[in-house]
């Protein structure tokens, strides 16, 4: 089922429409290279979350096409998708251990080979969790949590990888530990990362291209320190406000 | 944590579960269909019989039903206004705590145990009977018939409609406590203003429950009821099928049986209550009530009084079966054939419930996760409420259904640990399902993505993500179908025979045979067996799940 390239696939969302019942209609045409890392920005409820929904297969297009890798998708589950979630929480199973969480990574019915349990064992050193394997993730702190989701990201290998505001809940200095991890992984395993976030902060740190979406279609996309630097769209300025970057 | 309901797209993973519901819903289908197919394929070949026994007995008995279920309600639900107030006054009156859990035991205590306690105290040869006999100046006659089911029906209900009036005072919120002490209202204006109105408010409810619950209490009548002057609906059915074997009048009997029924329900639902009928209780409160010594005085009254009926039976229950052969009665081999039949048929029917309610969860999480609308469609409704639906339908008219139609294929007591376990996993499931569905969709809610992007399915995601979040509620399940099952005299009752006798249905046999003390023992056996059970099922669940 799963690629098992450590290279990225190019996204592409083509004349997608979408809407929740009774909500009001979305619209998304997106293409994102290979290897890219882009931040997805905008106001709450503006269809971030959607657009990752989407991508992942949580939800299905009312029409248009969704491409991962050259290939439609649109029809397939989320498990058929070359593609790792994460999410702001519940990223782990609170009655399985840290290694067994991220095992399901490798088979969702938790049988586990040799080669797999030495992939577990990397993906924890490369996250700076080994010796934590056999604890429970209410024994973790938040920023613990999160990098078990992505020791799961890294023995999944997928070329795509979403992620759903993964930091809004950790303090600053944990925020820019979990993006220089991010970067650090992204150096060796060029997935294409999109990730949704509120914090102008994020975007300057780890993506080069920075996604605005407003009002459920995308209304910009360009550079992330053009963007951020208020040379983006007048929009854009006023839904960053005060934090607009200084240079 | 706060759910999120994110619909998320139908796929593969959903179908599986919504196929589980599906049979569920038809194996239920099938128990009550099976059961009305008998009575009207029975009521086509006799209609003139049906028709016939439509006569003054069928109307005695049904008057007889309303009027001990409206008169049981009266006497339940108005000295637990009382009752609830004055306990509602008093937040750190001693030994309230085990007085509101005491409160809770007559509900969890099988219908023929409760019937011999109260037999056990007010009876002709019951504790009470010397005072009662000095008191009255003649020889205590005991209480039978329509007293009899009157001061049974209380002892369970009073308590109930205590704890249920209490919770609704209790959720009065404190700042209006505060207000009623700070402007000085005195106990009269404090229960104008503030307690009636919360009573009021509960009260149609709590009273619907109650005269629901006396209007199909079957083994009360069966066991304190006496002659055609004091039986229900339901007991003239058994006698009907039991001694009569007259299953045209029987058919009479349940139509009325289950269109009185289903009139109660349907009042219960416009009135939005629970036909489960529990009161969450906290366990602190601290509220600023200020009684006068008088009114402390009054109320410590109103709840010992209140504290002695509820106790009362049970300290007799106990007495009494001390006071048996309890030795002779461990060896006898009857008691032990009748433990093991009851320990039994009791785990089948709480394991087909349990099996049946997780299947109608699930499958009620999937179709709600799928739709593509704000509001459920038909089968989704029937995943959530289909249960609920069997309380329309009495055991005993199922019982009956499926007696007159399995008579046409030899002997009916055959089938007796078939229909025993079928009738009682489905008669838990309103209540198993009330103690499953909160975890299963609160770990949905947490997990359904999850579960999705990782491609975890089927029976692997059943043994990986959702048993673990379930295993306490379905202890809880099991236990409470199980002691329910244990204690049931409905079906056993039909179906018994020497083959296959249950622990009720031995208690009922040596009643009968005037046996008193073997009876005695036994119920005090079995009491403490459901007891048992109850607890568990209570404390497995108050503790908290892993989060």
């Amino acid at each position: 089922m799963a690629l098992t390239s450590s290279k990225g696939a190019a996204v592409e969302l083509a004349s997608v429409a979408f809407a929740y019942p009774g909500g009001a209609p979305l619209r998304f045409d997106l293409a994102v290279g290979p290897s890219q890392i882009v931040a997805l920005m905008g106001p709450s409820g503006s269809g971030k979350s959607t657009l990752l929904n989407l991508i992942a297969g949580f939800e299905t297009p009312l029409s248009g096409r969704v491409m991962i890798g050259g290939e439609d998708v649109t029809r397939l589950p989320p498990y058929g998708r070359p593609v790792s979630m994460i999410f702001q929480e519940n990223n782990l199973f609170g009655h399985l251990t840290v290694e067994q969480n991220v095992g399901l990574g490798r088979s969702p019915s938790l049988r586990l080979a040799a080669e797999d349990r030495v992939a577990v064992g990397e993906a924890l050193a490369r996250t700076e969790l080994s010796g934590k394997e056999a604890r429970l993730p209410h024994a973790l702190s938040g920023g613990e949590r999160q990098r078990v989701a992505l020791a799961r990201v890294l023995v999944r290998r997928q070329p795509v990888l979403l992620l759903d505001e993964p930091f809004a809940s950790l303090g600053p200095a944990l925020r820019d530990e979990m993006l220089d991890l991010l970067s650090e992984l992204h150096r060796e395993h060029a997935m294409t990362i999109l990730m949704a976030t509120h914090d102008p902060h994020d975007a300057e740190r780890l993506a080069e291209t920075l996604v605005f979406i407003e009002n459920g279609s995308i209304a910009g996309a360009g550079g992330a320190g053009e963007f951020l630097s208020g040379q983006g769209s007048a929009a854009f300025d006023r839904y960053l406000g005060e934090r607009k970057l200084r240079r | 944590m706060a759910l999120r309901h994110e619909p998320v797209t139908a796929h593969r993973s959903q179908q599986g579960r919504v196929a589980a519901g599906a049979l569920a819903l038809a194996a239920i289908g099938i128990l009550i269909g099976g059961a009305f197919a008998g009575l009207a394929v029975e009521a086509v070949q006799s209609w003139q019989g049906a028709i016939a026994a439509f006569d003054s007995y069928l109307l005695r008995a049904a008057r007889f039903t309303l009027v001990q279920a409206g008169l049981s309600t009266l006497l339940s639900v108005i000295p637990a206004i009382f009752v609830a107030r004055a306990l509602a006054r008093h937040p750190r009156f001693p030994g309230r705590g085990l007085i509101l859990q005491l409160f809770a035991v007559p509900l969890a205590l099988p219908g023929i145990v409760a019937a011999l306690g109260v037999l056990a105290l007010y009876g002709r040869a019951g504790l009470l009977a010397p005072p009662l006999s000095w008191i009255t100046g003649e020889t205590w006659q005991g209480i039978y018939g329509l007293s009899g089911i009157l001061v049974a029906h209380v002892f369970f209900n009073m308590p109930l409609a205590a704890r249920l009036f209490l919770a609704a005072l209790e959720a009065v919120p404190a700042d209006q406590w505060k207000l009623s002490a700070q402007l000085g209202m005195g106990p009269g204006a404090i229960f104008r203003l503030i307690e009636w109105p919360a009573i009021r408010a509960a009260l149609p409810g709590v009273a619907t429950l109650v005269f629901m619950i006396c209007a199909i209490s079957f083994t009360v009548v069966l066991t304190l009821g006496g002659g055609p002057r004091a039986t229900t609906l339901e007991v003239a059915i058994y006698q009907a099928l039991r001694f009569d074997f007259d299953p045209a009048r029987a058919i009479a009997l349940t139509l009325v049986q289950v269109i009185l029924t289903a009139g109660i329900i349907i009042v219960l639902a416009r009135l939005g209550a629970s036909m489960t009928g529990d009161a969450n209780l906290p366990t602190t409160s601290r509220r600023a009530v200020f009684p006068s010594s008088g009114e402390t005085g009054l109320n410590a009254a109103v709840i010992l009084l209140a504290l002695a009926f509820v106790a009362g039976p049970m300290a007799a229950t106990v007495i009494a079966g001390l006071v048996a052969d309890l030795s002779r009665l461990a060896r006898e081999p009857a008691v032990h054939a009748a433990t093991a039949t009851s320990l039994i048929l009791a785990a089948l029917a709480a394991f087909l419930c349990l099996l049946l309610s997780i299947a109608l969860v699930a499958a009620r999480r999937a179709l709600e996760i799928a739709r593509g609308s704000p509001s459920p469609g038909p089968l989704e409704r029937l995943t959530d409420t289909g249960a609920s639906l069997v309380l329309i339908v009495p055991p005993i008219v199922i019982g009956a259904g499926w007696f007159i139609l399995l008579r046409r294929f030899g002997d009916v007591f055959v089938f007796a640990p078939l229909m025993v376990v079928t009738v009682n996993a489905v008669m838990a499931m309103p209540f198993a399902m009330r103690a499953i569905r909160p975890a299963y969709d609160a770990a949905s809610a947490r997990h359904e993505k999850l579960c999705l992007t990782l491609g975890i399915t089927g029976l692997d995601r059943f043994r990986l993500v959702d048993w673990p979040g379930l295993k306490r509620p379905a202890a809880t399940g099991f236990a409470f179908a199980m002691a329910l099952s244990l204690g049931d005299l409905g079906v056993i009752a039909l179906f018994g025979s020497d083959q296959v006798k249950t622990l009720p249905y031995l208690l009922l046999e040596r009643m009968g045979s005037y046996r008193t003390a073997d009876a005695a023992g036994l119920a005090l056996f079995l009491g403490l067996f459901c007891l048992a059970l109850m607890f568990f099922a209570a404390h497995w669940a108050r503790e908290k799940p892993w989060r």
